[in-house]
């Protein structure tokens, strides 16, 4: 029990969303997926991301079956495996990344390439990397087991998903497992930018403070500073994940730069 | 009620499972999932966990309706013609090593396939749930026309993903679709098959789960699926062991069927489980060859892994991504395994064996040529096995001379799901036969897939 306290004294996602909340504002988690278009540019455009404005970043493993994401992001990730991606690159991706910005890095990842490599494997490369933890968007609580066990051993966050679905039992037990943040799904659906933000986001965000979430960050289909500014009032985090690969896919990382420093201008809370 | 949330078992500590069954201390029928030994679960977003609660409950709470009960009986009765015919093979036999062989006659079902079992089921529970609304994949248009048979008879709309390359190929079977009233939506994104089709009806799973069921076609996916579909075929095995019973006066030796994801093969396995006298062979596509890399091999060649919400054998690389299969047959032609199969390959219940297409294609017009049934290409897999099984069992009674006690095979029985009929193959195995005018149409089509 004391090592799970320490453990969570110590989230580099909590401390960098600590660290917004002390300035005023809600955190900025930018998303972009591993190889694409290619190994460096991810890992310009992550420092990128940092540099301008994101607090977390999000660096996805592609995957060859996404069932979470829309068609940008999975255009992205297939681009990127036919490319010849391979799972071990993201640790290169996330040591350059933490080695040139202070930003927390945390890997979004589908779990079977995670249980190809070995649970405890993976977790310990993450942590060597300097890597934060990972968003896992197809691993309940209920399945994950070792990956408790590996996250407490390395001391690596654990980033489940809540959705507008979640019952109050299930809300308290995601919340519960989950350590750094808690990742509310705004939407019933997949990854993809729309035009306004589901009104069923604030309630995923006040069920998740209601079951005891310190930190709770909301992401799926938020892509401009309007949208960030509407969430930065009642969430602890926004994440911004299509927005960025498109701007990656059409203009390159100066785009990303571009994109981030505008998305970070609606995360100041106004004043009531 | 909300399932208890168990946790996952951590390792396979399963070796003692066979042992217990056969010392007749534990039964391998009815196994409720959500695990099958460490295999199963719910590897699946958040966002549907929610809808699968409520199937789950609302499937539990059927079960134990007799008014459900009733009405499926009724359905199988009436709607769909069962029982099924048990039919015994005599002249295929002769090339069994001269056992008797029965085919389980799944073939006659309206529809022509085993796939109508389940989604007469499903369909009945989407309404229990008042949803309005059923989505479905499909590889070869089997599982789709069911779909959206079951949809048009119970009024449901009915929406089928299908890979851009299946509907190419199988364009006879979308306008079958299409005249009972389903729209079909052909995927192109990843390698645009049967496992892209899932991952599409998933999307559209998590966004309109309020009014949408998703009809999965197969006993694999998330729990409570791979338990609640063998449910619906159980049915199958249930009216073979009382055919067989009535027409041999005895259980048969051996039990042989396809494996694709593995819902014809479960539901007529589940009625022989606990007989350990009584072998079972699971045949999966062997494609080219094994040794080619070109296959459906799932059990045989994959590793653990988890694809579509269970943890089971599945068919991937070394970084865990998903391998595409191959196979004649589209409606075997998937990396996946229903978690059941897994469980009963690791504690040795069940032996499960590669076919390749050509093995399959000989049996197939074997078939044809001593019965007069032309099988679906997915059955002729299981056929293809069965004379397998049949030449050893002959070859050990043989073995055991005239000594009568292993008794001779000419007493041995074994029995085949024959889960389809081949009309739907007919073009496909007409250009591996070479029977097609070289400039038909059809012979131009064949050319560009392996199933027309
Ligand atoms: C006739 C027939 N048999 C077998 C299968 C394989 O599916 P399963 O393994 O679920 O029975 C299919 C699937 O389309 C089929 O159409």
């Amino acid at each position: 029990m004391t090592g799970v306290q320490d453990i969570t004294s110590t989230s580099k996602s909590a401390a960098a969303i600590d660290k917004a909340r002390a300035e005023g504002r809600a955190a900025l988690i930018g998303y972009l997926p591993a190889g694409y278009p290619d190994v460096e540019q991810t890992i310009a455009a992550g420092i990128a991301l940092a540099e301008n404005g994101a607090d977390l970043i999000e660096i996805g493993i592609p995957y060859s079956d996404p069932v979470m994401d829309g068609q940008v992001i999975q255009a992205a990730t297939t681009e990127a495996l036919a490319k010849g991606f391979h799972v071990r690159q993201v640790f290169d991706v996330v040591r350059a990344i933490t080695s040139k910005t202070d930003a927390a890095v945390l890997v979004m990842t589908y779990w079977n390439p995670v249980i190809r490599m070995g649970v405890d494997e993976f977790s310990r490369r993450l942590a060597e990397a300097g890597g934060a933890g990972l968003i896992t968007p197809d691993l309940i609580p209920d399945e994950a087991a070792e990956w408790m066990a590996a996250s407490d051993k390395y001391g690596l966050d654990r980033v489940f998903l809540v959705a507008p679905s979640s019952s109050p039992e299930r809300m308290k037990r995601t919340v519960d497992a989950s350590r750094g943040f808690v990742y509310a799904v705004s939407i019933m659906g997949v990854t993809g930018a729309r035009e306004s933000v589901s009104s069923a986001a604030e309630g995923v965000v006040a069920a998740a403070h209601a079951a005891g979430a310190e930190r709770v960050c909301v992401g799926l289909g938020v892509s401009n500073a309007g949208q960030v500014r509407e969430i930065a009032a009642y969430a602890d985090g926004v994440i911004v994940g299509t927005a960025l690969v498109a701007a990656i896919r059409d203009g390159g990382v100066d785009a990303v730069a571009a994109l981030t420093k505008d998305l970070s201008t609606g995360l100041t809370r106004e004043e009531a | 009620m909300v399932r208890p949330m168990v946790d996952a078992p951590t390792t396979g500590s399963d070796e003692g499972a066979a042992d217990a069954f056969l010392q007749g201390d534990r039964s391998l029928r009815h196994a409720p999932g959500p695990y099958f030994g460490s295999y199963g679960g719910r590897w699946m977003p958040e966002s549907l966990i929610a809808a699968l609660d409520e199937l789950e409950d609302t499937f539990e709470k059927a079960k134990a309706d007799p008014e459900f009960v009733a009405q499926i009986a009724d359905l199988n009765k009436n709607y769909s013609g069962r029982p099924s015919l048990l039919t015994e093979a005599k002249r295929f036999a002769q090339h069994a090593g001269g056992v008797r062989v029965f085919l389980k006659r799944e073939d006659l079902n309206h529809t022509g396939s085993h796939k109508i079992n389940n989604v007469l089921g499903q369909a009945l529970l989407a309404k229990r749930m008042g949803k309005t609304r059923v989505i479905a994949e499909t590889g070869a248009g089997q599982h789709g026309v069911a779909s959206a048979t079951a949809a048009a008879l119970l009024g449901l709309e009915c929406v089928v993903y299908m890979g851009a390359e299946d509907t190419r190929r199988q364009a006879l079977n979308v306008a079958r679709m299409e005249l009972l009233g389903a729209t079909v939506i052909p995927v192109t994104s990843g390698s645009q098959t049967l496992k892209d089709a899932i991952n599409e009806a998933l999307r559209d799973w998590v966004a309109n789960v309020g009014h949408t069921h998703y009809l999965l076609g197969t006993a694999a996916g998330a729990h409570p699926f791979p338990a609640m579909v063998r449910y619906f075929h159980e049915v199958i095995g249930e009216e073979a062991r009382a055919q067989i019973l009535d027409q041999a006066g005895r259980l048969p030796d051996a039990v042989c069927a396809c494996i694709g994801g593995g819902s014809n093969a479960i539901g007529i396995f589940h009625g022989f489980l606990d007989d350990p006298s009584v072998k079972i062979y699971g045949f999966e596509a062997g494609g080219d060859g094994v040794d080619t890399g070109r296959h459906a091999a799932t059990i045989t060649l994959g590793k653990p892994g988890v694809l579509h919400g269970a943890r089971s054998y599945l068919m991937q690389d070394d970084d865990g991504q998903t391998i595409e299969s191959h196979s004649i047959s589209a409606g075997l032609d998937y990396p996946g395994v229903g978690p059941e199969h897994s469980y009963l390959a690791d504690i040795g219940r069940v032996t499960y064996e590669p076919i390749t297409d050509s093995e399959a294609m000989d049996a197939f017009r074997l078939l044809c040529r001593t019965e007069g049934i032309i099988p679906a290409i997915e059955s002729s897999h299981a056929l293809a096995g069965a004379i397998k099984v049949g030449q050893r069992l002959a070859a050990e009674a043989d073995a055991a001379g005239a000594g009568e006690a292993a008794g001779k095979a000419s007493d041995k029985i074994v029995i085949v799901n024959l889960s389809g009929r081949g009309d739907k193959d007919v073009a496909t195995a007409a250009e591996w036969f070479d029977l097609l005018d070289k400039n038909s149409a059809e012979a131009e089509i064949g050319k560009e897939g392996e199933q027309l």
